[in-house]
This record gives structure tokens, C-alpha cells and sequence, in this order.
């Protein structure tokens, strides 16, 4: 079978690898992306849709901004808004000891430059009355909002294509090695890719991919639940998280309600999640704790879907510390949607540049194997 | 599994499912009966409510005595079987079923589970067929069956299959004013099957009475048609189509009942495991399962028309042959002769349906060239020319079309809608309709009501995912 030739060859084709493909191509580097399954249909497509800074780790508060500017060009970058809005997020306590956790966190986050605003029990009952009695309290930040998930890699991935990138999808990499200067690919179906560079953006899969060039780090499988309703009248505009995490939730404006809190199951040799809709009756449970007007709603759907997620909740961003050319990305633990755009243009500079402008201490494979 | 007999499931308690539950009890084994309706006999023998006074010969036609046998059947089954009326399975994982019952939430635990799920109507829309007053032709069998009334004054009968005739014939019958019935196949296909129709026998004979019928009564019968449009307002006024020549028509009604045969209820085969495969008469992926119904892994077993668009008298057969299958791997001895019999007679219905089929085709084609501004999915208001938008990027398949376009993902699930919508991507892809795939089958089959859903909840089974 034929042999492809570029300068990176990233495995994994969500939105971590198609934005890094997209960024290679506007820096002017050849690029190949091979995907086992359809580009941008993992976790990058099935997520929450949530694209938030309230309540993210000081860590990622960089990236995050400079996530979030992508985020309001993407009409200009892929062609789309893809249902982004920014549409503010509030983050629920139940009790004075949440709220408390919360009202510290936004004050750190404002000395990040990160406006929190917080709301107690009559401004939050004020603002949204259609909150229920256990909300306490909540943290507002009103420039995160939401986005449609399954519009968001495949927006990335037909731009990057435009602009000359090599997309492979359906045709997994099976064997990756060393290869002289540079790495060499080779994919279930047989074909051959060689790259200067190589970028691990494979998600769930990312740890594995790293033990292949010796670099151990412990990721489990993480399978976020969601539900979605039926349309009904357009009530909620924010986006909602209770702390605990075991509701959110969010309206789009032609009705359904998306929510989620509990988990599912995967065997990534398998490839993708399956729902436990017993967990999910769990979640219409708490949910409507919060939300009470959404017991008179009918689910339309369940689904899950697989993320990587690490001990420290953190993603691995960094140049590898074995291998030279090779860049990890993956491993975003559940709130990569927001970050993906960015960190798929740090990858991108790490493997042309071997560094970056953007903050990524933090992320750095190395910290597990020094704990 | 656990005691003697094996817990069993049979969902649906139409012909199928009634036949399979008499012969499990035969043998000794007791099984546990959903039906989502309030009264057994499914949709074709369908039962009116309590109170309603039409009899069986005014419901059911010719079809009177075989719809009160069933009937009867499962009205004797009631007192050793664990029959559950009203209840919906909405989802089944790892040997238990998840329903929604008159008490709310219930887990069903099995070992075996025969799916008799049957079928809906298989719809291939055209411009207009959302408006008020056009119904599916089992909807506007529900209308005179279950609530006594027609579906407009007049109506009018557009599509292709037997039921097309039937429900003409019922409606008439019950006095609704039918001002045409109008059939997009003609007999050319007829003529190069007739000997497999000649084997229906009584069924073929029935069929073609129904089919004359309508003239004898005055109603105009135009074969070969092409629906183009139907028209109105705020309601339906009037329907439009092509003659076999091409000739534009139009006639005034209130009420359209179309539809063109059914198709198979898949949903829960699908989540039980079962493998699918693509049916090119079908045109639909139907699960994979021996002449007996015996799904290729698990112990799963498929009848009626869910496994397979048959017809009733088929699905009695095969609700019994299912039932023998399960008998059999469970190590219980079941009558060889009936198996044999039962056999040789589903043998025979296949041949006639499959003419029946060819003489009656579903004119899949029709939706390949839909105009744009089309609407197919009705829940999420989606056009065919946004299907073919589905293409942004190939290659194009259904759930990809699905997760770009929102086709599929409203209340029915792409329940009515799927077949069309992949009728236009492969149209648009210019491949067969077997390689855009189909949708994947998720919980809940049907709406489940949060509420209910809620109540049923067990805390605290595992960690909260945080995100
Ligand atoms: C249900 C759910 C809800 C979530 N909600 C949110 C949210 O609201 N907000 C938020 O910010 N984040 C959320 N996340 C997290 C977010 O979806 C992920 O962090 C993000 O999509 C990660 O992007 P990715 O490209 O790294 O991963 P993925 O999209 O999983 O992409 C990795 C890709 O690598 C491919 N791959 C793996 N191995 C190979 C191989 N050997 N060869 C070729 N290809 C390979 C996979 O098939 C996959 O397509 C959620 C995640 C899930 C699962």
C-alpha cells in the first residue's frame, strides 16, 4: 500500500488532533492525521457541549483563555459557530460548606483575571426561578457557555482538509515507532505514514500510546452519561453544574434539556461506551432536586461516551521526556471540549517548535513517574 | 438460570407472542408477557377498548375468527402466565429488561427472551405528508379500531401493500365517505410473480377481493401513481399526484391515510445483541436469526413480524416455532411433528410474501428525489435537502448524518424517519442504501418519562463521573 510522507502525523482525529492538524497547515507544515474510528466522533463528539472556565483548576486557566478565543473565531477558522454560545455558567452548592469552597475558588480565579460572580439563595432564586429549593447558592461566570459537540471536530477536520491536511479515519495506527530522525505509522489497513514529528492525541487511548515509547502514566477510563429530553419551552439560558458533579446540565434553545451526572462503562479494546441506564436514573433523580420542572419532561435518549482521565484531574500537554519529536495530548479528564482548539494548536507548536507561548505548566508526563 | 424452567420474557402480545406464550405453557414453562397496550391482540387484531360495542366481523373483516382465537388464546394463557398490559420495555442490558409499567419502573430478569415485537408503518414522506390531517395507515387504523372514528370526511388511501386496501375497505365499511385509493405499484409488477401469489391460496384470494372491492363500491382505484404534494392551509384540503401517464390530478379530501406496507421493529433485538443484517427487500436491517427465529448468539429469539415483515398468520407460526427453539436449547422436549408442521408452513406464507413483496413494491426510489425543502424528520423539523447536507463530510453514513443534520434524533428515534433519510444520503453519496449503515439502537426505545424514571432510581450504585 502506499507510503505518505509529512512533516507531524498525529494519532487521533478528535478535536485535540484535528485543531493541531489545522494549526500545522496554517504554519505552513505538512500534516497526516489517522483515526481509527470516524474523525471527531469519540468523546470530542458525544461530550456535554459544556465550554467553561467556571470552577477549572488554576492550572488550566491559561490555556482555557486562549481556548476561548478560539472559540469566538470559529465562524472565520472553520467555517461555523457550531452552536456556540456564550450563554454564562452557574455553578450550584447545596450546602454552606460547597459554597463556600466555591466563593474561594472564584476569588482565586479573579486574581487569574477570571470573572466570578457570586449569587447567594434569593439573587440566584431572583435570577432563575426555576431552580429548586436545594440550591444554596452559586458561582456565576459570565463569559463561559456551550457548544454542539458533534459539530466541533468535523468542523476542525473539513477545515484542516481544506487547507491541505491529510485525514485518515476508519484505519486505526496500529504499529508506531521510532523511525531514524522521525516516527513511522503503520494502520490496521496496512498503510505506511512517516512524520518528522508525531502527536498523541488519541484520548482514552493516550496512555497506551505512551507506554509504547516507555512513558508510564495511570489514566482509567472515565465514561460520562448523558441524557437528553424531549423539546420544551426555552427556560434555561446558563449552563448548570452543581458541585459534587453529579448534576449538569444545559437547554438548547430549540428545547431539549442535555444532562448528565453518572457514568456508563467502556472497554477501550472495544472502543466505545456503553450506557448503565440504571445509573441514569440516578441522575433524573438529583436532577430534578435542581431542576424540578424537568420531571414532567419524557428522555428521548441516553448515551455515553470515553475520555482519559488522570490522578490529578490534570491533561498531559507536553514534549515527551523519552522520545524527541513525539507530543502528548491527551488525557483531559473530562473537560477538554473547552480546551480542545487550544491544545490542539500548543501540540501543534510543540512539535514544530518544541515549545510554546501558552502556560502549560502543570500538564507534564513527567509528574507521575517523579511522584 | 435459575430452578427448573427458564425465566422467560416474550415481549409483545399480538399474534406472535400469543402463540409462543400457548406453547411455552404447553411445555410447562410460564412466561412473563409485555405489551405495551392495554389489551392483547397487537396492532393487526388490535382490541377496541372496554365498553366499545363493534363486533369482530364490523373490526376485523374476514380476519374475525383468527383475531378471536388469538384473542381467546391469551384470555386462557391469563391465569399461568405473568401477564403485564400497559407496560413498555424500554431498554434491556445484561439479562434484565427495563420497563415502564402501570406502577412505574420495573426490571424484568430472564434467561430467554423472545422479541415479538412486530411492526409500524413504514412511511416514505413527500411534500406536504405533515400537515393535519394526513395519518399513517395504522394510525388511521387506530382511529377506527381503538377510537371509533375516521380520519377526515372524505379520505383518501395513497401508498402500495395490502393493508392500502384493506383499511380502504374497513373504512368504507364503517361508513366513512373514501373518495379514492390510490396505489403507486401497477399490475405489470404484478404479473411476472403470479405464481408465487397463487400460492397465498385463501390469503391471495382475500387479497384480491379487497383489491376489487372499492370499484364494485364506486371508489375510484388509480393504479401506478406518483404522490406529488399533499395540500392545505392549516389543514389537509386536497392531495395531489401523477397518473401513470404523468397526467397531474388533485382531489379534495380531509383525511389521507398513506403508507406503503409496514416495517419491522428492531430496536430491542438490537440492544439485546443481536446482529444485523441488510434485507434488500426491506431495504431495512433486520436481526440475524435461523428459520425458527433463533437469534445467532445469546438466547434470543426473534417472531413475527419484528423479525421480518410477514403478515399475522405468519407471525402465529413463527411465535410457535420460537417458542420450540427456546424449548429445545433449554433441554426440554418439545413436539417434533408441530415443529415440522409449523415449519413447512411459514415455508409456504414466505414464498407468497416475498411475491407479494415484488408484486407490491415499496417504491423506496421515491424518496431519492424528494425536493429539498422536504421535511423528513418531523420531530426535529429536518428537510431532505439538509439530509443531503449530511455529506459535510464523507464518507457519509447515517449516524454521521444523524449527529450533523439532528435527522433521527427527535422522539421516534428515526423510527419513521431513518429509512427515508438513508434513501436520500445514499442518493446524494450515489451508493446503495445498505452502505450508508443505519442507526445505532439507544435506550429508551421510546420516551421514558423522567418522572417515573426518577422514582426507580437505586442511589448510589457507583461514583458520580465529575466534569
Ligand atoms: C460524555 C462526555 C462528556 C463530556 N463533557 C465535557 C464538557 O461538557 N466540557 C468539556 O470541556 N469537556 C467535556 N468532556 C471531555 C471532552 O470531550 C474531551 O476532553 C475532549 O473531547 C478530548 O478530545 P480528544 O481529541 O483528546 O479526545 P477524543 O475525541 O476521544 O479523540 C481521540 C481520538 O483518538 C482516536 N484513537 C485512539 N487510538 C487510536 C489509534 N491507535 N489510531 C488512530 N486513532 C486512535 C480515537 O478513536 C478518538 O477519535 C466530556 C467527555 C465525555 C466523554
Amino acid at each position: 500500500m502506499s507510503e505518505l510522507r509529512t512533516d507531524v502525523v498525529i494519532v487521533g482525529g478528535g478535536l485535540v488532533g484535528c485543531a493541531a492538524a489545522l494549526r500545522l497547515r496554517e504554519r505552513g507544515a505538512s500534516v497526516a492525521v489517522v483515526e481509527k474510528n470516524q474523525l471527531g466522533a469519540a468523546a470530542s463528539g458525544v461530550n456535554f457541549g459544556g465550554v467553561r472556565r467556571n470552577g477549572r483548576k488554576l492550572a488550566e486557566l491559561p490555556i482555557a483563555a486562549r481556548a476561548l478565543k478560539v472559540w469566538r473565531r470559529l465562524p472565520e477558522l472553520v467555517g461555523s459557530d457550531c452552536e456556540y454560545a456564550i450563554t454564562g455558567n452557574i455553578k450550584v452548592a447545596r450546602n454552606e460548606a460547597d459554597l463556600e469552597q466555591i466563593a474561594a475558588h472564584a476569588e482565586a480565579q479573579g486574581e487569574h483575571g477570571v470573572e466570578v460572580q457570586m449569587l447567594g439563595r434569593n439573587a440566584l432564586r431572583d435570577r432563575y426561578p426555576w431552580l429548586g429549593e436545594s440550591a444554596v447558592g452559586a458561582a456565576y461566570c459570565a463569559s463561559d457557555g456551550q457548544a454542539n459537540p458533534r459539530l466541533v471536530g468535523p468542523a476542525f477536520a473539513r477545515a484542516a482538509r481544506a487547507a491541505g491536511a491529510e485525514l485518515i479515519e476508519l484505519d486505526g495506527a496500529k504499529h508506531v515507532a521510532r523511525d531514524g530522525g522521525g516516527f513511522v505509522v503503520e494502520t490496521e489497513s496496512g498503510r505506511t505514514l512517516r512524520g518528522g514529528a508525531l502527536i498523541n492525541s488519541s484520548g482514552a487511548w493516550g496512555a497506551r500510546l505512551a507506554a509504547r515509547f516507555g512513558e508510564r502514566v495511570e489514566i482509567w477510563p472515565m465514561e460520562p452519561q448523558m441524557i437528553v429530553t424531549e423539546p420544551a419551552p426555552y427556560f434555561m439560558v446558563p449552563v448548570l453544574a452543581v458541585v459534587g458533579g453529579d448534576v449538569y446540565a444545559r437547554q438548547i434553545p430549540r428545547g431539549n434539556v442535555i444532562f448528565g451526572g453518572r457514568s456508563g462503562t467502556a472497554d477501550l479494546d472495544v472502543g466505545f461506551a456503553k450506557v448503565d441506564a440504571e445509573e441514569s436514573l440516578t441522575t433524573l433523580a438529583r436532577t430534578i432536586d435542581i431542576i424540578p420542572r424537568i420531571a414532567d419532561l419524557s428522555v428521548i435518549r441516553f448515551w455515553s461516551g470515553v475520555e482519559g482521565c488522570t490522578p490529578d484531574h490534570l491533561p498531559v500537554l507536553c514534549p515527551s521526556r523519552t522520545t524527541p519529536g513525539l507530543v502528548h495530548a491527551f488525557g483531559f479528564s473530562g473537560h477538554g471540549f473547552c480546551l480542545g482548539p487550544a491544545s490542539g494548536a500548543v501540540a501543534a507548536e510543540l512539535a514544530l517548535d518544541g515549545r510554546t507561548e501558552t502556560p502549560i505548566e502543570g500538564f507534564d508526563i513527567g509528574r507521575f513517574s517523579e511522584a | 438460570m435459575s430452578g427448573d424452567t427458564p425465566r422467560v420474557l416474550i415481549v409483545g402480545a399480538g399474534p406472535a407472542g400469543t402463540r409462543a406464550a400457548e406453547t411455552l405453557v404447553a411445555h410447562g414453562v410460564a412466561p412473563v408477557v409485555v405489551d405495551e397496550n392495554a389489551r392483547s391482540g397487537g396492532q393487526i387484531y388490535r382490541r377496541p377498548p372496554n365498553g366499545f360495542k363493534r363486533p369482530a366481523a364490523a373490526l376485523y373483516g374476514f380476519e374475525a375468527r383468527k383475531a378471536q382465537a388469538v384473542h381467546a388464546a391469551l384470555d386462557g394463557l391469563r391465569e399461568r402466565i405473568d401477564y403485564r398490559p400497559d407496560t413498555m420495555i424500554w431498554n434491556i442490558e445484561g439479562g434484565v429488561a427495563q420497563a415502564l409499567g402501570p406502577d412505574g419502573i420495573e426490571r424484568i430478569a430472564f434467561d430467554a427472551l423472545i422479541l415479538a415485537t412486530g411492526a409500524m408503518d413504514r412511511v416514505i414522506p413527500f411534500p406536504g405528508w405533515t400537515l393535519p390531517g394526513v395519518f399513517t395507515m395504522g394510525g388511521s387504523q387506530v382511529a377506527l379500531k381503538a377510537q371509533g372514528c375516521a380520519i377526515g370526511d372524505p379520505v383518501v388511501f395513497m401508498g402500495t401493500g395490502p393493508l392500502l386496501y384493506l383499511v380502504a375497505y374497513q373504512y368504507a365499511h364503517a361508513g366513512a365517505r373514501v373518495a379514492a385509493v390510490l396505489d403507486t405499484s401497477h399490475l405489470s409488477q404484478a404479473i411476472p410473480v403470479f405464481p408465487g401469489l397463487l400460492r397465498g391460496g385463501r390469503t391471495f384470494a382475500k387479497g384480491l377481493w379487497y383489491m376489487t372491492w372499492p370499484r364494485t363500491a364506486g371508489i375510484p382505484v388509480r393504479r401506478g401513481i406518483t404522490p406529488v404534494a399533499a395540500e392545505g392551509e392549516a389543514a389537509l384540503e386536497a392531495v395531489r399526484y401523477l397518473d401513470r401517464r404523468g397526467r397531474k390530478h388533485r382531489i379534495t379530501c380531509t383525511g389521507l391515510g398513506i403508507g406503503y406496507s409496514v416495517k419491522s421493529e428492531v430496536q430491542l433485538a438490537e440492544l439485546a445483541g443481536c446482529e444485523m443484517a441488510f434485507d434488500p427487500l426491506a431495504q431495512q436491517w433486520l436481526p440475524e436469526a435461523d428459520e425458527d427465529g433463533r437469534a445467532l448468539k445469546g438466547s434470543v429469539y426473534l417472531a413475527g413480524d419484528g423479525a421480518g415483515v410477514a403478515g399475522a398468520d405468519a407471525a402465529e407460526v413463527r411465535g410457535r416455532l420460537a417458542a420450540l427453539a427456546l424449548l429445545a436449547d433449554t433441554g426440554i422436549a418439545a413436539d417434533r411433528g408441530l415443529q415440522a408442521r409449523q415449519r413447512a408452513k411459514l415455508r409456504r406464507i414466505m414464498r407468497f410474501r416475498d411475491a407479494l413483496e415484488r408484486a407490491m413494491p415499496t417504491p423506496f426510489h421515491m424518496a431519492r428525489t424528494l425536493p429539498d425543502e422536504t421535511v423528513i424528520c418531523r420531530c426535529e423539523a429536518i428537510t431532505a435537502g439538509e439530509i443531503r447536507q449530511g455529506r459535510a463530510l464523507d464518507p457519509a453514513e447515517m449516524n454521521r448524518a444523524k449527529a450533523f443534520t439532528r435527522v433521527g434524533m427527535g422522539r421516534c428515534q428515526g423510527r419513521v424517519c431513518g429509512p427515508a433519510a438513508a434513501q436520500i444520503l445514499a442518493a446524494a453519496r450515489g451508493c446503495g442504501v445498505e452502505e450508508v449503515g443505519r442507526l445505532r439502537g439507544q435506550a429508551p426505545v421510546k420516551p421514558l418519562a423522567i418522572r417515573a424514571g426518577a422514582e426507580a432510581a437505586i442511589e448510589d450504585r457507583a461514583r458520580a463521573a465529575s466534569i
